[in-house]
């Protein structure tokens, strides 16, 4: 094994431990002879089962927030269990909204950098990290220099989470820690944006628009073509901030990153925001005006002509379709 | 209200971006501009500022090279002032440096809110608010969509995976927004001329007591490597002569979605 230990953000959802949680949880487990979880919310001790079947022998909980937002608490829980127990060599902290507050948190509390947006890790010599950079058009690898835990925030996707058919966690109960007015930001109420079909990092084809569908409206064509196919449909960072659809919706870096079988791209140019989110995946069809879009470079079939053409004659075509 | 806003200095994105040798920091040498991501939190203060009907904006940006002109930008747009720690000892910081830097830095300054852009556009770390606001020892809210000052609480509200939370913290706390929380107003004229005689305060490095925390010494972290990624193998570029979905639909059949 490349390192001792190693200590792995587990992040709850709705509906327990979320996958990319898992995917750390697997990659931890190739790398580390010991992998421990740390993990918060009311159902921890039901989500140790599936903390252990994915390689945590522990899972360190932080318990029940109630409403306050992760970052300070769990930073300050992880903090505190690193004065007591000893630091590991490591902390995989997965790309998330709350991820990415308890990794700032944690890095500043114990004056360690934070490599973010890992793409990829190996255990050559101590733990070395892939980014991608330009839009994926280079792989940049790096590593901490300086004395451990390096906290380590890992991209969605870059690892496949395998059960390991392990038994459940033991789960130990973090002591809280008084955080005052600093760990006070706090959850009135939760909005749930309703969206039918398969989830967009799940679906196997996924549609996304950009600025070429012209207006607002133009998205419905995405919509419609999405439902036709089975599939989920995503958005460029430009007509997100633009306001036609919501952020839910966004694939690229500051997005959801999706690796479906077929990725059709609607009016996108392809900036490199937008390609990092979708360049793994395994077929590419592009439509757009511009035969000069960078999108092609990266596209396995490319229509060079007008979304309100091409598509329009596609969902009639799919429409037609013998079912 | 004082909103202080942190603001970076970035190449221009829309042209090419390269890694320097040697250090395989991103090559900043050329000509910064005010990154637009931070253009929505420069605005959002304004207005929070507006609403409350008194206060200033306040700027704080580093720069290993006394560059300002992203600045005036942001002190075109409306901003009071600005404090700049610049220095060429900055030059290859990390995320954490940089929060240590803007965090001495707003220790000179009277704040009751800061705001910051979610990540930068050129380095997308995405970590240097909160590292900031932990070290000043403030609550903060990552991903605002929206922000509203009510008295001495903000509320925000937050994307999330599902949609979004309503968030509310006590004052002073740090924010990020994200693209799109409101419309940042272009430069007037006016505004672009009065610019030229804000203040922008700057310090070094050694004035805020930050030796040897920052730079890459300071980063505790090296690039090992950089590659040219594995290519996708070249595709099939057609121009639609009208049988742009009859081939879509041959793909699709290929690879048997449909």
């Amino acid at each position: 094994m490349s390192v001792a230990k190693i200590w792995v953000v587990a992040e709850p959802s709705a509906s327990g431990i979320t996958t990319t949680s898992l995917e750390l949880l697997t990659a931890a487990r190739e790398l580390a002879d010991s992998v421990e979880a740390i993990s918060w919310g009311p159902n921890t001790q039901a989500n140790a089962a599936t903390l252990g079947e994915y390689g945590a022998s522990v899972v360190h909980d932080a318990g029940d927030l109630a409403g306050k937002l992760p970052g300070v608490p769990v930073a300050a829980a992880i903090a505190a269990l690193v004065a007591s127990a000893g630091a590991p060599d490591a902390i995989l902290v997965p790309t998330s909204y709350d991820g990415r507050d308890i990794a700032g948190r944690l890095s500043a509390k114990l004056d360690r950098p934070v490599l973010t947006n890992i793409t990829g890790l190996s255990g050559a010599a101590g733990l070395v990290t892939e980014h991608q950079v330009f839009g994926g058009a280079q792989v940049v690898t790096a590593r901490f220099t300086g004395d451990g835990p390096g906290i380590y925030v890992i991209r969605a996707k870059s690892f496949a989470a395998e059960s390991a058919g392990g038994a459940a966690a033991t789960v130990t109960a973090l002591a809280p820690v008084e955080t005052g007015s600093t760990g006070s930001a706090t959850i009135q109420t939760s909005h749930v944006e309703e969206r039918t079909g398969p989830a967009l990092d799940e679906a196997a084809v996924v549609v996304s628009g950009g600025r070429g569908l012209g207006e607002a409206a133009g998205y419905e064509l995405i919509e419609e073509l999405a439902r036709l196919l089975n599939g989920a449909a995503g958005a460029s960072r430009a007509i997100v901030d633009a306001g036609w659809v919501p952020y839910s919706h966004q694939v690229g870096q500051t997005g959801k990153t999706v690796k479906p079988t077929v990725y059709l791209a609607c009016g996108i140019s392809g900036a490199t925001q937008h390609m990092v989110g979708m360049k793994g995946s395994k077929n590419i069809v592009a439509v757009n005006k511009d035969a000069d879009a960078p999108i092609f470079t990266i596209a396995d079939l490319g229509i060079v002509g007008d979304v309100h053409k091409v598509l329009p004659a596609l969902i009639d075509a799919l429409k037609s379709r013998p079912a | 209200m004082n909103v202080v806003v942190c603001v970076k200095q970035i190449p221009d994105p829309a042209a090419p971006q390269s890694l320097e040798p040697g250090t395989n920091t991103l090559d900043r040498s050329g000509k910064l501009i005010l990154d637009d991501s931070d253009a929505y939190g420069v605005e959002m203060a304004l207005q929070l500022v507006d609403t409350a009907g008194g206060g200033e904006v306040i700027l704080v940006s580093m720069a290993p090279n006394g560059e300002s002109g992203g600045l005036r930008t942001a002190l075109a747009m409306g901003a009071a002032r600005a404090v700049l720690v610049s220095d060429p000892a900055l030059k290859g910081t990390d995320a954490l440096g940089t929060a240590k830097v803007l965090a001495a830095a707003i220790r000179t300054v009277e704040y009751d809110l800061i705001l910051a852009a979610t990540e930068s556009t050129d380095g997308y770390t995405g970590t240097t608010p909160v590292q900031l606001a932990e070290l000043l020892g403030l609550p903060s809210v990552t991903f605002a969509k929206s922000v509203a000052v009510d008295g001495s609480t903000v509320r925000v509200e937050r994307q999330t995976e599902a949609g979004f939370d309503e968030v509310t913290s006590p004052l002073p706390a740090v924010v990020t927004v994200t693209a799109g929380v409101v419309e940042p107003r272009y430069p007037s004229f006016k505004g672009i001329m009065a610019a030229k005689s804000k203040p922008v305060d700057q310090h070094t490095v050694a004035d805020l007591g930050l030796d040897g925390q920052v730079g890459v010494a300071g980063a505790r972290q090296e690039i090992v490597e950089v590659a040219a990624a594995e290519a996708r193998s070249a595709g099939e570029i057609v121009v639609d002569e009208g049988d742009g979905a009859q081939r879509i639909v041959q793909f699709l059949e290929s690879v048997k979605v449909i």
